[in-house]
């Protein structure tokens, strides 16, 4: 993974793992990897790994049971609701672009009916 | 773990090292940070007992440093330091005679991982794998403290993912470890925090989670306000 140094580290791979979360890739209930093993699967320093657990575990994304690692949540619709969350972060992004670029909500709401239909025909 | 107490090195008319307070905890992997000659160097050798301060303490786990703490503090200096009929393998026995801590285990785990061979002569080594090979030596030994003075010179992009993988290896929270280099960006993830060192003065200790959070500022931002634009590296 390619980080943006200007970012905290922790942010940009909770975020990875979250989305791992959400699609399923990381299923309701399954093992995450150990403090150690983010940080070597990552690259990056221990005590950013810890901190990632930390605040997933705040969030209700994950719980560390005692002696045998950091668990996802089972509780599906916690994790409906960080899909929901995440969606409408990417759409926030995406309306302050068009928004910057001089296009009105009706217009972006056009062009994304419009694109949406370009997708599905290709 | 490893604290210096205004300490002072001259050669000369020249401080390499002035009045420098600067204390060290085991469970991070801190960036010492500067431009040549600002004195990392000099204050890693004094924190390895292999040079005496002018002035001003040196303690490993409060206790001065000496010939005792050098079992527990592993050093890798700039200057290559085999003999050129030594194979990889003549290396590793050396270094085993040479430190108790020393794990023949760990230094074929290390071989491994940076893909260097027992059978290879120390002379026909190209710089990068000779650079890897000191690496590997100096993490094969069960150290409290690990510093590496600038591991990712003369080093491929490639080689880097080794030598970072392979120093997060090492890094517990039982031990410190103190990287200098001059490549910002190699270690940017990897350490926790950094060390700004400017004409032998301590200009500052901060944590790169709390500078990204913060200021948004990545390490080598940093870098650039302190020491000014010109004399970033790439």
């Amino acid at each position: 993974m390619k980080f943006d140094p200007m970012v905290p580290i922790w942010l940009q791979v909770a975020t990875a793992l979250k989305q791992e979360i959400v699609t399923g890739y990381l299923p309701p209930g399954g093992k995450m990897p150990g403090g150690r093993d983010l940080a070597l699967q990552y690259g990056i320093n221990p005590n950013t790994a810890a901190r990632i657990y930390q605040e997933l575990e705040r969030e209700g994304l994950c719980a560390t049971r005692r002696g045998m690692g950091t668990y996802v949540t089972e509780d599906t619709e916690r994790i409906q609701r960080l899909r929901t969350e995440m969606a409408r972060a990417a759409m926030d992004r995406f309306l302050s672009d068009l928004r910057g670029l001089g296009l009105s909500g009706a217009e972006a709401v056009q062009l994304l009916e419009t694109e949406v239909q370009n997708h599905a025909e290709e | 773990m490893l604290k210096s107490e205004d300490i002072v090195r001259r050669f000369g008319a020249k401080t390499a090292v002035d009045h420098v307070t600067l204390s060290l905890e085991a469970g991070h992997v801190y960036a010492m940070l500067g431009p040549n000659g600002s004195g990392k160097t000099t204050w890693m050798k004094m924190a390895a007992a292999l040079m005496k301060p002018t002035e001003g303490r040196m303690l490993f786990q409060g206790a001065p440093v000496s010939v005792e703490s050098r079992r527990h503090v592993a050093y890798m200096s700039t200057e290559p330091y085999f003999y050129s009929w030594m194979t990889v393998r003549d290396a590793g026995r050396y270094y085993d005679d040479f430190f108790e801590d020393f794990s023949m285990s760990h230094y074929e785990e290390l071989l491994r991982d940076m893909e260097l061979e027992m059978s290879m002569k120390t002379r026909t080594l190209s710089s990068g794998m000779a650079a890897k090979l000191k690496i590997a030596l100096t993490l094969a030994r069960d150290a409290q403290v690990y510093m590496l003075d600038e591991p990712f010179n003369g080093i491929d992009l490639l080689a880097r993912d080794q030598i970072r993988a392979c120093i997060l290896r090492e890094a517990t929270p039982e031990k410190l470890l103190l990287l200098s280099s001059h490549l910002v960006e190699e270690m940017e993830a990897i350490a926790d925090r950094a060390v700004f060192i400017r004409q032998g003065k301590l200009i500052e200790v901060c944590d790169l989670e709390q500078l990204r959070e913060q200021r948004q500022q990545s390490m080598a931002d940093r870098y650039r306000e302190i020491y000014g634009h010109a004399e970033v590296a790439q």
